[in-house]
């Protein structure tokens, strides 16, 4: 298993937009990814309902854990993905 | 049973005959008819629950391409965001799991996973999470009334001829809509300004709003005739009344048959003076209906369809696109766009404003955008950038005095400036101009006239704000009147101070698509009139039988007038 912490960095959380590309991303992956939050509510990363319940605001940390055959390569893009704000100014 | 005459509010032409179908969008919540299922039943529930699935599916698969075919993709996405819950992993495989391990019936297990999910979203604080739980339900909903078989009625499943019958109708009922099939609309709530009247409008479908009560009278196969014109319903037509209405209709029929040919022809007065008219329009596919329609311009194109609909901030380059596709197909004529309107009653579920006790005259429209100035500036962009496909004007909503028009102008060069820097090509020439439809706009008319570049007069809230008459209230309805003089002297106002300075005005309220206000606008001298692309043919046709001298001179007499009905007699009106 792989896994790193990153934050919430753009201003409005995790809202239907960065949620779906997280979904989108994770999707090009084998491995079974799951998001972990601070409270220990862990959810299925290719779900766009499970991730929408953890209620990600600005500032959050959140665990990307991976298993499976391309699970270092799946943790790498997500984090990037939550570090480049998901696009958003 | 005895022929009855019901009265509302007529607020889109035309008489119908048909048959009545009551639409009740909440008749399918039904409770589930049993809670557990016998384990040998596991695979028969797991069978049906699929099928459900399915159905509910493809029934949203079909209401995405019918709403993408007509009324465009950014109403389609709204519908696609239900479908993607559909597929969730989170969503149906739980679903499933209740049935087959904890034996729970298939109805029971939906609810308890919509349910679970609902509570969520609606303890979020933010609204836009909020607004998810509805789109839940309305999955949840979707699937029970598969599940029990006994369907409600789809507005989009509609297959016949009918006349629709509601208390009222949301935006995303009316997205709907056949007008094939949908041949009339009743509701108990509504008026002339009312987002179905629009609707209504736009798609040419005759309909009477706001008939209270009445509407019990009314059930599932009645026979009725709707006249949108006169705002009446009557209610099993005696055979005289039927062949009273069928010659109205032919006449009706014929007299827009004769409009035809002045559709494509300029609006020109009997004299030889003539008038640009131009269509208002929600969306890029409305403007391909308004140069059918005989347009020669967009007077208003109102971008926070583009907003509302989707689930979060459009980017620069989604509107952009929406901009730019709207310059190509208008192809050189000019476009009015208004920024941002909305606020108040117009929500915008990632905005999280604050309900308001008088949204009307709340935080709206360029008041909004100017404390969220990166709003405004991302929307000029798009717009300035857009500006090099076509000719585009930019104007702004609301304002209520002329520091809001000297901020908002500010931005609009920030932003031109910094696009300037970056090599990105835009009509430097491009019209910066405001809507008037504050009274003191109108009042300071000759002061804003130095800076702006031309103004748009929205009757709708200018006569709303002017006589103190909410415009969605049906109980104040008959007070609701742009003949009321009081209207008619800031008109002229606008329009004097606009010519005095070398400006144009022009006019995006129902006003300017109502054929019995011609005289008068041509009279006060009304430069670009834009309306409904279904009025533009009867108003083309009403200037053509005008002599604007004359039309001048009965203009003056207007303003000597007292009241609303003097106005309307002294124009032939009733």
């Amino acid at each position: 298993m792989h896994s790193q912490q990153t934050t919430i960095q753009n201003e409005h959380g995790i809202h239907v937009r960065p949620a779906q590309l997280l979904v989108q991303t994770a999707n090009k992956f084998s491995s079974d990814i799951k998001l972990v939050a601070e409270d220990g509510r862990r959810v299925e990363a290719k779900s766009i309902l499970g991730i929408m319940t953890l209620g990600l605001t600005k500032g959050a940390a959140i665990t990307i854990e991976a298993n499976g055959a391309d699970e270092e390569a799946a943790v790498a893009e997500l984090v990037k993905l939550f570090e480049s704000k998901f696009g958003e100014e | 049973m005895a022929e009855q005459s019901l009265k509302g509010i007529g607020v889109s032409d035309g008489i119908r005959f048909g048959s009545v179908l009551l639409y009740q969008p909440n008749s399918a919540s039904q409770t589930p008819v049993r809670e557990t299922i016998d384990p040998s039943e596991t695979d028969a529930e797991l069978s049906r629950l699929q099928k459900a699935k399915d159905a509910s599916y493809q029934e949203l698969e079909d209401l995405v391409a019918h709403t993408r075919q007509t009324l465009g993709e950014d109403k389609a996405v709204i519908l696609q965001g239900q479908q993607s819950f559909l597929a969730d992993p989170s969503f149906y495989p739980e679903i499933e799991r209740l049935v087959s391990s904890q034996h729970k019936s298939a109805e029971l297990a939906v609810k308890q996973i919509v349910d679970q999910f609902v509570m969520i979203f609606e303890s979020m604080p933010q609204e836009y999470m909020r607004e998810r739980a509805s789109d839940l339900k309305d999955i949840g909903n979707r699937m029970l009334a598969h599940l029990s078989g006994a369907q409600g009625v789809r507005l989009s499943e509609i297959r016949e001829e009918i006349i629709l019958v509601a208390d009222d109708l949301t935006p995303s009922d009316t997205v709907q809509l056949n007008r094939q099939y949908v041949r009339g609309i009743l509701t108990r709530i509504g008026g002339k300004t009312s987002h179905t009247a629009i609707l209504a409008r736009s798609l040419g479908i005759p309909a009477v709003l706001g008939i209270g009560d009445a509407l019990d009278l009314l059930h599932d196969g009645d026979e009725v005739i709707l006249d949108g014109t006169a705002g009446l319903v009557i209610l099993n037509p005696e055979e005289s009344t039927r062949q009273t209405y069928e010659q109205k209709q032919r006449e009706e029929a014929d007299y827009l048959k004769s409009l035809e040919e002045f559709q494509n022809q300029p609006a020109k007065t009997s004299d030889g003076k003539t008038f640009e008219i131009a269509a208002n329009i929600g969306t890029p596919a409305e403007a391909t209906a308004a140069v059918e329609g005989g347009a020669e311009g967009v007077g208003l194109y109102r971008t926070e369809f583009l907003f509302m609909n989707a689930t979060s901030m459009p980017t620069e380059d989604e509107q952009f696109e929406a901009y730019k596709s709207v310059a190509e197909t208008m192809a050189g004529r000019p476009v009015v766009i208004r920024t941002l309107d909305i606020g108040g009653d117009k929500e915008l579920p990632y905005l999280s404003l604050p309900h308001e006790m008088n949204p009307f005259l709340g935080y709206r429209a360029i008041r909004l955008c100017l404390d969220r100035p990166e709003l405004l500036s991302t929307q000029l962009r798009a717009i300035l950038r857009a500006s090099h496909y076509g000719k585009l004007k930019v104007m702004f909503p609301m304002i209520s005095n002329l520091s809001e028009f000297r901020q908002a102008k500010a931005i609009f060069r920030e932003v031109a400036e910094q696009l300037r820097k970056e090599g990105v090509p835009f009509d430097e020439a491009m019209e910066v101009g405001i809507m008037v439809e504050i009274p003191s706009a109108a009042l300071l008319a000759d002061q804003f006239a130095r800076e702006v570049d031309f103004f748009s007069i929205g009757t709708n809230d200018l006569v709303q704000y002017t006589l103190a008459v909410d415009r969605m209230n049906e109980k104040v309805a008959p007070l609701y009147d742009y003949f009321h003089p009081a209207v008619v002297h800031l008109i002229h106002r606008v329009i004097d101070a606009s010519h005095r300075a070398g400006k144009w005005t022009g006019m995006c309220g129902g006003m300017a698509g109502d054929p019995l206000a011609a005289p008068l606008l041509a009279g006060l001298g009304l430069d670009e009139w834009s309306m409904d692309a279904n009025s533009i043919k009867k108003v083309k046709h009403k200037i053509s039988t005008l002599h604007h001298e004359e039309c001048k001179q009965l203009a003056e007499q207007a303003l000597q007038l007292g009241t609303a009905e003097e106005v309307r007699a002294l124009l032939g009106g009733k």
